[in-house]
């Protein structure tokens, strides 16, 4: 149960860090006219088609105590990032980013253009437009960005393994947890896991599909 | 800058290029002024209507040119001023309105007041709402309204921030005419009080006659007549309309005979021996009609073409060919004189020059009568 706990307080963090970063990101992935879009589009999409563990690796490699990263946090706290939950953190960010972004881009696009311009007519600065139109008119793409992102991670194995390791309370998650289990032929114990985290995935994609499918919306649609 | 004689008057001179594939690339090339009350944009679609109202409302950028409305200069490409949309106290209802769905019609109507108290905040809302008639309709949202009251609350809420011009991009599409006019009367009763420039586009020959004490006439990005409804409009009457839409042939015509089963009647072209075939109208043998027939729609061959549907083919020789842009213009003299739109690469395929024997061919649905 503490791999459980452990891997949803992972995938909470995760997914709140990235709708932070992922926002500004799809905003200007959404609405910039620069030519070289595309470079950021694919650098963002690069974890889908990665290998989790060419991903871990590097993210290995550069939380290193020899690695930019891993430098530049011993000299903050002291400590290396590689093997810890923050490190586990950083890594899990840059592998979910595209579950993240992508929804948000696609529902910033899907906003009306002409709501933006009425909106900025009336005064409203690009801020105040985000806040009251885009982000509203977005809500099903931040839910489905929350959830993908939070589901994606509580589902992850080999980043985890490369970064991570796989340290009881610290960076064993679930999904590393069944993997040990199967490898010591506890099977009974690994089912149970397996059954918690199927049943968690399926609730979570059914969230996603029912709120794009507008089974239940904030308000009518136009 | 109050104590201006032209306070309240709208200039707006734009140039802007859209670069585009082929035939989509245009140029707005205008010069126009809106004093107090309704200016009518008038013009078919693609004429560049909309465009002009974006530069205006600083949600385009004019490549060149000077917009100043009630005497500030919201842009002047010569002196690098280009006021944010944001700060340029323009009013804008789009033809789609773009009401907010997800809030509610008086949240939307109060969207361009935040920055005032929230008193002064409601009041004006209740005022504008009044004024309007859709009081009632305030906790609604959007998809809960019916079309002639979406309208109402589109000019609400544009006109609640006091405007120093109003922008109305063919607001009032798919009203019936009452409607559209009780809408209009409280259009303008507000505005008697405000006195601001209103520009009003709109492709409806109707609502320019309705409302119209100026109309602009636009066609093609630029300025083609500008005037009362009847001047612009009227004189002679159906020649320019045809033209406002976009016929580059006006030809008039004999009528020879009338071939009714088929639907067609056959012409002769003003005084040469061109004849062809035209849906059929309301004439009879020896009237005079005009035939109106674009550029565009008239095919061009370098030999007698064969084996096609179109049934009217002539033969002539070109006059000239001009560039203009991404297109050429063929004028083509069959006895009656043509103006063809050609691309510069069939030009070159082709080997045109001017003086070289030519085909043209045309189809019957592509003469269009207009008398």
């Amino acid at each position: 149960m503490e791999a459980l706990w452990l891997s949803m307080k992972l995938a909470a963090c995760v997914a709140a860090i990235l709708l932070a970063i992922g926002m500004p990101v799809a905003y200007w992935l959404a609405y910039s006219n620069w030519r070289g879009k595309f470079l950021l589009e694919s650098l963002v999409a690069l974890p889908l088609v990665l290998p989790p563990t060419v991903l871990g690796f590097y993210a290995l490699v550069a939380m290193g105590p020899r690695g930019p990263l891993g430098k530049l946090w011993i000299a903050l706290f002291g400590h290396g990032l590689a093997f810890t939950f923050s490190g586990l953190i950083l890594a899990s960010v840059l592998y979910s980013f595209p579950f993240a972004v992508q929804p948000l881009v696609a529902s910033f696009e899907g906003v009306d253009r002409r709501l933006l311009d009425a909106s900025a007519v009336l005064g409203a600065g690009s801020s105040r437009t985000f806040c009251r139109v885009i982000l509203p008119l977005s809500l099903p793409g931040v839910v489905t960005a929350a959830v993908l992102s939070f589901a994606h991670t509580l589902g992850e194995f080999g980043v985890v393994l490369m970064v991570g390791g796989n340290l009881a309370g610290v960076t064993r998650t679930v999904s590393i947890d069944i993997y040990d289990r199967v490898q010591s032929l506890e099977y009974g114990e690994a089912n149970r896991m397996a059954l918690v985290l199927l049943t968690i995935s399926f609730s979570v994609l059914c969230v996603v599909y029912a709120v794009n499918r507008r089974v239940w919306t904030p308000w009518p649609a136009k | 800058m109050a104590g201006e004689v032209n306070a309240t008057i709208l200039t707006a001179r734009i140039r802007k290029e859209r670069r585009g594939a082929g035939a989509s690339s245009f140029i707005l090339d205008v010069s126009i002024e809106a004093s107090p009350g309704i200016t009518i944009l008038f013009g078919p679609s693609g004429a560049g209507k909309s465009t002009l109202l974006d530069s205006v409302a600083g949600l385009a950028r004019p490549d060149e040119g000077r917009i100043v409305a009630g005497g500030d200069v919201l842009f002047d490409s010569a002196r690098g001023i280009d006021v944010p949309a944001p700060k340029r106290r323009t009013a804008y209802v789009f033809q789609t309105l773009a009401l907010f769905p997800h809030l509610s019609a008086e949240e939307n109507v109060s969207y361009g007041l935040m920055d005032l108290q929230e008193e002064e905040r409601r009041k004006r809302v209740e005022a504008i709402l009044k004024a309007f008639r859709v009081e009632k309709l305030r906790r609604q949202r959007p998809a809960e309204i019916s079309g002639g009251e979406k309208q109402r609350i589109a000019l609400a809420r544009s006109l609640v921030t006091e405007p120093r011009v109003l922008l109305l991009d063919e607001p009032l599409t798919g009203l019936d005419a009452e409607l559209k006019a009780s809408i209009v009367d409280d259009l303008c009763a507000w505005n008697a009080a405000k006195g601001i420039p209103i520009l009003y586009v709109t492709h409806s020959r109707e609502e320019v006659h309705a409302l119209g004490e100026r109309v602009i006439a636009l066609d093609n990005g630029r300025v083609v007549s500008a005037g009362a409804p009847t001047d612009v409009l009227d004189a002679p009457r159906r020649k320019k309309l045809a033209q406002a839409a976009g016929f580059e042939n006006m030809l008039s015509a004999t009528v020879l005979d009338l071939r009714e089963a088929d639907g067609v009647m056959r012409v002769r072209l003003g005084e040469s021996a061109c004849e062809i075939e035209v849906p059929l109208g309301y004439a009879a043998a020896g009237h005079r009609v005009q035939v109106a027939v674009r550029a565009g729609d008239i095919l061009l061959a370098t030999e007698r073409p064969h084996g096609l549907s179109a049934r009217n083919v002539m033969d002539g020789r070109i006059i000239s060919l001009e560039q203009r842009g991404t297109m050429v213009i063929a004028r083509v003299d069959c006895g009656v004189i043509f103006v063809v739109h050609v691309t510069p690469g069939a030009v070159r395929a082709l080997e045109l020059t001017a003086g070289r024997r030519v085909w043209l061919v045309l189809k019957t649905h592509s003469c269009h009568l207009v008398e």
